[in-house]
């Protein structure tokens, strides 16, 4: 417990600043919101307090926007408004509405009848009557609302992150993709603490006596404004181009780290998820992002991989693994899968992901017309000389490889084949494998190398990301340690990479990372 | 001085005041009387415009107040709440000085204005700083009244300004609302359900049904002249103590005073007022003075109980 601590310490002293960023971010956006909820949402309920037949609409309106999901509430901003601090604060402020609305309808509506009587009947008129009798009597109220709109909005702003609009929520969700205990908290805490100290300070405000200090109610907007614009200082910033990195990316050595240390790569950096990172990339709201080279999306938007001439991502080709006792029962399905090898590479396999992914062909459809198109496809034999057992993970790509293999196996030799697909990920496949219920899987060298292997350091340094030295080292560890046989690989690498858009790269003539950084240099 | 013609208020089907006509003269206390829901508040609303009437016309000094802007018609008239709607935000000082911030009076006239009356309705110069909701209902009540009376408009409005008080409370203040020289160079137009109320403070009452006037008169006019049944029954409770009330004892001649032990006495001091001066402050007779300043008659218990029923006989034979 003590050396957690002592450790979470460490790492936020380590990254003090990005923490002090990111907590500057946090508080900006936070009051960029709420002040703009509380310019839009005590007038509005103002007016339904004056006209209570609208205080039905208004506030059911504002109620289901309450319920919308936050991540979905900031899905439909992106098509709206892209990505960046525009759409989080416009979602942020809808979320804050609610309450803000409420309590003022509630405080103006509660304020004593005879009370308002006695100063309409002293000839004060509605706006003295507002501003003199109301909103004083209904401040309480209204600022428990701008408090618990305010707790709400620091909780929500975490997600901001995902839409690249920083704050504490880059920590958070960085740390869960890294499983990194130490980042997550480092996020988690100073929100939570800064949920804790607003409601706090908040509460205080509420309970002042408005008529005593009236200096005070002047100055409470000036230091919600103040507050918003910290938001603004961190973006001070100036490159020609904007990149936008997953928060898994941002944390790893193989990734944005990587980029800093070896290619002393600067680039205004924002953090996105991956949902949304491609579709930003192609609508021009970022210009380098870090993807998977075969995914679908690098054809689907137009994108092109930077070549990492200085190999700091792992290399991840892909090859099937058999287990060695299924080898010398079917002695004729090393064979088989290895008419694939060298057969697909990091274009086809993107075109292929394309088709699955994004013109929804089925993954059987996809797997056969590229067999026939190579002449490796034969029809089915029938044969029932044994079931072959093919394991797969959850997305596309294995999707397709496990049906060519299955028809491979099924054209060429007797035996009969079931499928296990979409097993979860690598540790459920590798031990469904390990376990005997199934007999291979296609796996990727670097996962192999990295989360099943899980090297020293030193290990990583002296294959230096060489495609060779890490098939190499996982295929005699594996059979060393688990009678797994690493067969020949299919050919493509499923890595990370840069991408940009086709047309920007070709335009400032940068082909891979080392151009880019170049390019980024030049003044 | 206030002139009111077909007044009418409908809410929807309801006729909550259905085309009543009244006059009220300068610094007369007209008591509109009645039981819930007759329509009285809503006639006294109508009169400062916190409701629009639907037919009829309104006039102060001849001015049609329905072509007066609302907010400038209504710092012109003071205005008594029930539960007296005090500012719970505001000190006591702020509070009666709201209608002087409005009319832009300047500083000093406003914080002498506010002193004297506070002075003149008995409320500590401590109170100035301190709010409504430290005060005991009957100070508040008064708090309520410095406020109407502030810019000493020539009207005021008072809609059952004692109906929230205790009985004991009540005629304490009754008493003192009677001796305040404010109220006397004002016209007063009372809303209230207490018959006793209207007997002691009105000089003349409007007893109202079902949003009409079923009769108006002094009180000694509805007492012993009732127009009809239902006037007749609306005041036959503890009516003894209603008749003493309505009846003056016999006047002094033009000029002339009524004393009670030496102290110069009102002129509309009622008997049931005198009798219970007799009863507790242990005096024995009323005296009456004349120009000259010389004692014409002396009256003891037994001659103001003649006087009372040779008044009564008086009126139920005219």
């Amino acid at each position: 417990m003590n050396d957690q601590q002592q450790t979470l310490w460490d790492f936020m002293r380590q990254q003090s600043d990005k923490l002090a960023t990111q907590t500057l971010e946090h508080i900006g956006l936070t009051f960029i919101s709420l002040f703009l909820a509380v310019l839009v949402g005590l007038p509005l309920g103002i007016l339904i307090a004056r006209r209570r037949k609208l205080s039905g609409s208004v506030l059911g309106i504002a109620g289901i926007l309450q319920t919308i999901p936050s991540i979905a509430l900031l899905g439909f901003m992106i098509p709206l408004l892209g990505i960046g601090p525009k759409p989080a604060i416009v979602a942020l402020l809808l979320y804050a509405l609610l309450p803000i609305i409420r309590n003022t309808y509630t405080g103006i509506t509660g304020v004593d009848a005879a009370v308002k009587e006695a100063a309409m009947a002293m000839g004060m008129s509605k706006w003295q009557i507002l501003f003199k009798v109301e909103l004083p009597l209904a401040m309480p109220v209204i600022l428990a609302g701008i408090r618990t709109a305010t707790v709400i909005t620091v909780g929500v702003a975490t997600l901001a992150s995902y839409i690249a609009a920083g704050g504490l929520g880059e920590f958070i969700f960085g740390g869960i993709s890294l499983n990194n205990t130490n980042m997550i908290l480092a996020g988690a805490i100073p929100a939570a603490l800064l949920a804790i100290i607003f409601d706090f300070l908040l509460s205080r405000v509420q309970k002042l006596n408005f008529k005593k200090i009236k200096a005070g109610t002047y100055a409470l907007p000036v230091v919600i404004v103040l507050l918003a614009s910290v938001y603004f200082i961190p973006s001070a910033y100036g490159s020609k181009l904007t990149a936008g990195f997953t928060p898994e990316f941002m944390g790893r050595q193989d990734g944005n780290l990587g980029l800093q240390s070896k290619y002393h790569l600067k680039i205004h950096t924002i953090v996105i998820s991956d949902a949304v990172m491609y579709k930003a990339a192609y609508e021009k709201q970022l210009d380098v992002i870090s993807g998977y080279s075969t995914d679908g999306r690098l054809k689907a938007y137009n994108l092109v991989v930077l070549k990492d001439d200085k190999n700091i991502f792992p290399p991840y080709f892909a090859a099937p693994i058999v287990r060695e006792d299924a080898l010398r029962k079917f002695p004729e399905l090393e064979m088989t899968l290895n008419q694939l090898s060298g057969k697909i590479n990091d274009t086809v396999m993107t075109e292929l992901n394309y088709r699955t992914d994004y013109l929804h062909e089925s993954p059987e459809k996809v797997a056969k017309d590229f067999l026939v198109s190579k002449n490796l496809w034969r029809p089915d034999r029938s044969g029932s000389d044994g079931i072959v057992r093919i394991g797969s993970k959850i997305f596309g790509e294995q999707y397709i490889l496990a049906n060519m293999y299955s028809m491979l196996i099924k054209g060429y030799t007797d035996y009969d084949v079931t499928t296990k697909t979409g097993l979860g990920g690598t540790k459920i496949c590798f031990d469904a494998l390990t376990n005997n219920q199934i007999d291979f899987y296609p796996e990727y060298t670097g996962t192999g190398f990295l989360v099943i292997l899980q090297p020293s350091q030193q290990i990583i340094n002296s294959v230096e990301g060489s495609k060779e030295k890490t098939y190499n080292y996982v295929k005699e560890e594996f059979e060393k340690r688990y009678q797994i046989k690493w067969l020949q690989p299919i050919g493509f690498n499923n890595a990370y990479a840069l991408m940009m858009r086709q047309k920007q790269a070709a335009a400032l003539n940068v082909k891979s990372i080392t151009d880019l950084k170049n390019y980024l240099d030049k003044k | 001085m206030i002139k009111v013609e077909h007044l009418s208020k409908h809410f929807g089907k309801v006729k909550a005041v259905d085309g009543i006509s009244f006059d009220v003269k300068e610094h007369e206390n007209l008591v509109l009387l009645g039981t819930s829901g007759c329509g009285k508040t809503t006639t006294l609303k109508m009169l400062n415009r916190l409701i629009e009437p639907t037919h009829g016309k309104i006039f102060i000094n001849n001015k049609n107040i329905l072509e007066q802007q609302p907010e400038i018609l209504r710092r012109g008239i003071g205005y008594v709440l029930q539960n007296n709607g005090l500012f719970p935000h505001y000190t006591v000082g702020e509070n009666i000085a709201i209608v002087p911030q409005l009319l832009n009076w300047d500083k000093k006239k406003i914080q002498h204005r506010v002193s004297e009356l506070l002075e003149k309705l008995h409320l500590s110069k401590a109170y100035f700083n301190v709010y409504p909701n430290e005060l005991s209902g009957g100070q508040q009540q008064r708090v309520g009244l410095a406020r109407a009376l502030v810019a000493d408009p020539p009207v005021l409005l008072m809609d059952e300004p004692f109906g929230a008080l205790d009985n004991v409370t009540k005629s304490k203040i009754h008493a003192e609302f009677k001796v305040l020289d404010e109220l006397k160079k004002k016209t007063i137009i009372m809303v209230t359900h207490d018959v006793q109320e209207a007997f002691e403070l009105g000089d003349r009452i409007c007893l109202m049904d079902a949003g009409k006037i079923v009769q108006q008169g002094t009180p000694a006019d509805l007492l012993f002249k009732p127009k009809n049944k239902f006037v007749e029954d609306f005041l036959k409770e503890q009516r003894l103590q209603l008749e003493f009330k309505a009846i003056k004892p016999p006047q002094p001649p033009e000029g002339g005073t009524l004393r009670l032990n030496g102290v110069v006495l009102s002129r509309d001091v009622s008997m049931w007022w005198v009798m219970e001066q007799f009863k507790f402050k242990g005096s024995e007779s009323l005296s009456i003075y004349d120009d000259q300043d010389r004692e014409i008659e002396k009256l003891g218990f037994e001659d103001l109980m003649s006087a009372f029923y040779q008044y009564k006989q008086q009126q139920t034979h005219e």
